[in-house]
């Protein structure tokens, strides 16, 4: 207990991804306006609070997306981002596309969530293609995510399959966009991104030093007392 | 000049190959499949096509690329785990790629129906989409100069008109049907319903019917259906 009292570190073991869903879902601000990217960031509506107040936002043209469909409530015509039949919430709208990605570009989302690559110490993010010479590219709506939301976070496993960091000194995979993250939520540490460098705000499962020893790029402790 | 036509067939007899065409759609929400079946049948090729996506499984826009019609893409998410006809052709050389940020796609296809010379925009700045861009630094961020995307024909899908074109969608249906519309010489709209002139609450338009050229009914069951009553009252 006394370690988790006098360092950053505030769990003994790593957070699985349900966790670390939980968490994100924390620490979005009450009444704030955000967009799930697809894969792992969709788990964090699972942990929303309805007293939260979060409007959800879907890049094919809707503000005020409930919950997946399920049985009668399947409509092809209600569908979110990656193609899944969603619901609707009262105080729904629905926009055209131009509409939908003004929204973003205007700066009015407060928070997106992403998956991603890798992320740069600077806050470079890369998530949409592997830049393998036979791979088909495709962006979809990321470029615009990341350039357009006030604050933009990553989740992610901290590490490859092959043990290397995700958070690196400069990205090698094509970039989505320059200097956009702003936090990272990764299996072994919260890192908050930016012109000063990485600070770690909470480990799990790993002490500062621990983690250092992984990641390429110095890092800082930044408690969460202090933001 | 605004028509109500009674086939599918009759509707994209028009289209030439070598013609731009954008098709409304997000995935499968608002793809006008019976217009895009078609375009497949009438015949026209070298086409280039405007969609958010490369089709999905063994329909529309996926049949008309594996049926070697389409010359180029212009999309933002070609790759999708049901993109075979696409993927195939783009590995054998086949297809020629234009990958655009979705809301870059967006933003070009509504500048074109508003008589936009081009935008710069955030979205894309410092990546490999943005190579061989004019760039510009505005209010502190670097930004990427766009152009419009014009088209020959539009091939949309609403959920009702009106007998001078007005359009209504459906939810997440709506998509890039408004700003294609707005942005092609010919927007051929399928619809689910045509109701008489005035139905259609005026302040709940969403697309108005100037940008309209031809509408063709699809019922239910996926077949054209006559719209004869309203042909009198638009002639």
């Amino acid at each position: 207990m006394s370690l988790v009292e006098t360092s950053i570190q505030t769990s003994e073991t790593p957070l699985g991804r349900d966790d670390l869903a939980r968490m994100v879902a924390r620490d979005i601000a009450p009444g704030s306006f955000v967009n799930l990217g697809i894969g792992q960031p969709t788990l964090v509506s699972n942990y929303l609070k309805p007293e939260q107040n979060i409007t959800l936002h879907t890049e094919n043209g809707m503000l005020g997306m409930g919950p997946v469909a399920t049985g009668d409530q399947i409509d092809g015509d209600l569908i979110n981002a990656g193609k899944i039949p969603v619901t609707e919430l009262p105080g729904a709208s629905y926009f055209h596309h131009a509409d939908s990605f003004a929204i973003m570009r205007g700066g009015h989302l407060d928070i997106c969530v992403l998956g991603a690559f890798q992320v740069s110490a600077t806050g470079d993010l890369a998530n949409w293609h592997t830049g393998a010479p036979d791979a088909i590219p495709a962006v979809g709506g990321a470029m615009d995510l990341a350039t357009g939301a006030k604050d933009v976070f990553v989740m992610m496993t901290l590490l490859t399959r092959e043990g290397a960091s995700k958070i690196v000194e400069a990205c090698t995979y094509p970039l989505t966009g320059v200097g956009c993250v702003t936090r990272v939520y990764t299996d072994k540490a919260v890192f908050l991104t930016g012109p000063d460098g990485v600070r770690v705000r909470e480990t799990f499962g790993c002490t500062l030093e621990d983690l250092q020893k992984l990641v390429p790029v110095p890092l800082t402790a930044a408690p969460a007392v202090e933001h | 000049m605004l028509s109500f036509v009674d086939s599918v067939q009759e509707a994209v007899a028009g289209v030439k190959d070598g013609s731009t065409v954008m098709i409304g759609g997000f995935g499968n929400a608002g793809q006008p499949f019976e217009l895009i079946d078609a375009l497949l049948e009438c015949g026209a090729t070298d086409l280039t096509v405007v969609n958010n996506n490369a089709g999905q499984g063994d329909q529309g826009l996926a049949l008309l690329i594996k049926e070697g019609r389409v010359r180029k893409m212009i999309c933002s998410f070609p790759r999708q785990s049901d993109s075979w006809h696409f993927d195939a052709k783009y590995k054998a050389g086949q297809i020629e790629l234009e990958l655009v940020p979705q809301g870059n796609l967006a933003e070009r296809i509504r500048a074109a129906g508003a008589g936009i010379g081009g935008f710069f925009t955030p979205t894309g700045y410092g990546t490999m989409l943005a190579e061989g861009k004019e760039t510009r630094i505005i209010d502190g961020r670097g930004q990427v100069f766009e152009t419009p995307i014009h088209a020959d024909v539009a091939l949309i899908k609403a959920l009702k008109a009106d007998g001078v074109g007005n359009l209504v969608y459906r939810k997440t249906a709506r998509n890039f049907g408004p700003i294609m519309a707005a942005a092609a010489k010919h927007t051929i709209v399928q619809v689910s319903e045509i109701v008489p002139t005035g139905a259609l609450d005026p302040e709940n338009i969403v697309t108005p019917g100037i940008y309209v050229t031809s509408i063709v009914r699809i019922d239910s069951s996926g077949a054209a259906a006559a719209g004869a009553d309203l042909k009198g009252q638009v002639a």
